[in-house]
């Protein structure tokens, strides 16, 4: 993994969140408290406009560095949940390195897992798990398996895309929608929705990268 | 949306430098990150820190100064505070006797004051303020809300601040003021936040929505609008109830009783729902001894109204009638 890659995924991630502000305004007026998009918009762009700062660092210090921004920029459960991933990421990054698809895939793993402690959450609480769970387990597997990055890309956005789907008919147990028992039933969690269209822009960012 | 605003990304700004400016004589402001202050700094007592999305003015920046709180950090709008400004508060009115952060039982503030608490360099604790009944199945929340009684806690649990007692006696005070509060609220509009520039939900003329949250979230059930005292009565009901629940006898029991505007609803109607409220209680023998009607904890600019029961003893009794000294609340001194 190259930094420079990090900066342009950070700005696929803004185009994304850009692109859809009516989905994600409207997902969370209906059962949240309608600011995660303004939260979203705010976070990417913090990290977009540090990107001269961040081209000179390694990629586990610029994904530290982009943990630290978030925690201070986002602020509401994202700040917090995102920022732990980034700088868990960044740690085992650290740690262990990044010249495989398997030390990538280990360190996203060790990300998502930092959001389950932080959140005390897990699948099935129509939360941003319901799709970062089944990524990272089958990011995992499929890096263990040997599979060309190709193959990851594509299989990763159907599990994210499904992922998101599948919180549609979820009750929400934790997150700000949990107070509206079986009325959040029949509307997808905004926050799995983000985290859906992060993952598609990201991977979709490797795909053009690697036809090139 | 019809608000007075120069740019939205300037309001929270703007609005922090005219209170701290109206309220010079209490108050003083930091910015980058943002957290404000008690004009002078106490000495020799536990530090008493809140915080929270922005919008729900006067809390908390309304409760610094004497017998309340030593700082406050201010979120962008319904978004909570981020680790930074709670670690620069602390920093600042650290007195060498620890830090107490009083917490609304939101996940994002929770994570928030979280971080920042893992990364102090003092000793702290945290008192997390869940008084809203209105969530009434535990089992698939991540626990009530908290909502106008968090005004309480701090009242009382800065008053024996004050008195120089331990960060774990103010905590424990805190925690029991807690337990011994329940709110339920009801909105009759949406707010809007400004940045969002629509209103958060859609609500008809006809409607109401009882167990609001004071974000806008929707509360339980959506009903028909009705008169007054048919809403109180039901709110009432749904307080004796969680006390019932929670095997908290109100019988004979002397209670301060808070009916909370959310913003857009006159003194006129926050009075008239007082007058019921203390009908209704009184008839289910409660003992009404302490009352504050008002806006305390406000949700914008959405018309609505909470109403709180706090069970008093001699001690949270006491603590509430101390002297308090701050931009929203004086009395005593």
């Amino acid at each position: 993994m190259k930094t420079a890659f990090i900066i342009t995924a950070a700005q696929a991630i803004q185009q994304t969140i850009l692109a859809n502000e009516n989905t994600l305004e409207a997902l969370d007026r209906e059962i949240g408290d309608g600011d995660h998009f303004i939260n979203m918009k705010r976070g990417a762009s913090n990290i977009v406009d540090m990107q001269a700062e961040l081209a000179g660092l390694s990629p586990d210090a610029a994904l530290n560095k982009i943990g630290m921004k978030l925690l201070s920029t986002i602020g509401g459960a994202s700040g917090p949940l995102l920022a732990s991933f980034f700088m868990s990421m960044a740690k085992v990054l650290k740690e262990n390195g990044d010249e495989s698809t398997l030390k990538i895939a280990a360190a996203f793993a060790a990300g998502v897992q930092a959001i389950i402690q932080r959140g005390k959450a897990s699948v099935g609480e129509k939360t941003m798990l319901d799709v970062l769970v089944p990524v990272s387990n089958q990011f995992v597997l499929l890096a263990t398996q040997n599979c060309d990055t190709k193959l990851i890309c594509a299989t990763l956005i159907k599990v994210a895309e499904e992922g998101m789907q599948s919180t549609k008919n979820l009750i929400a147990t934790k997150g700000r929608a949990a107070g509206l028992g079986e009325r959040a039933i029949g509307h997808i969690d905004p926050g799995a929705k983000s985290c859906q269209l992060m993952i598609e822009a990201v991977c979709k960012q490797v795909l053009e990268n690697e036809s090139r | 949306m019809k608000k007075f605003i120069n740019k939205t990304d300037d309001i929270l700004k703007e609005s922090l430098t005219g209170f701290a400016t109206a309220h010079q004589d209490l108050v003083q402001l930091k910015l980058e990150p943002h957290f404000l202050t008690r004009k002078n700094k106490a000495q020799n007592k536990v530090a008493i820190i809140s915080g929270g999305g922005s919008g729900h003015e006067p809390l908390h920046a309304g409760y610094i100064g004497y017998g309340m709180l030593d700082a406050a950090c201010p979120g962008h709008v319904f978004t909570s505070p981020t680790p930074d400004q709670m670690l620069a508060a602390a920093e600042s009115v650290h007195a060498d006797k620890g830090i107490l952060f009083i917490v609304k039982n939101y996940a994002g503030d929770v994570m928030n004051f979280e971080m920042a608490a893992e990364m102090l360099p003092f000793e702290h604790t945290t008192v997390l303020t869940s008084d809203d009944c209105a969530v009434i199945n535990s089992t698939y929340t991540t626990g009530r809300r908290g909502v106008a009684g968090t005004v309480i806690v701090e009242k009382c649990v800065g008053s024996l601040a004050e008195t120089g007692a331990s960060l774990q006696a103010c905590k424990a005070l805190g925690d029991k003021v807690n337990t011994r509060t329940a709110s339920i609220g009801v909105a009759l509009t949406s707010c809007t936040v400004p940045a969002a520039g629509r209103p958060t939900f859609d609500i008809s003329d006809s409607e109401l929505e009882m167990g609001v949250g004071i974000h806008g979230e929707p509360g339980r059930r959506r009903e028909q609008m009705r008169e007054a005292d048919a809403i109180v009565h039901d709110m009432v009901e749904a307080i004796l109830a969680d006390f019932k629940a929670r095997n908290l006898s109100t019988q004979n029991q002397e209670c301060l009783l808070l009916v909370n505007g959310f913003g857009a609803t006159p003194l006129m109607e926050l009075y008239l729902l007082y007058n019921t409220a203390n009908q209704l209680f009184s008839q289910h023998g409660v003992l009404i001894t302490r009352s504050l009607v008002g806006n305390y904890t406000t949700a914008l600019d959405m018309a609505g109204a909470s109403i709180t029961l706090c069970l008093l003893d001699d001690e949270i009794t006491a603590h509430w009638d101390s002297p308090v000294h701050t931009a929203a609340l004086r009395w005593g001194k």
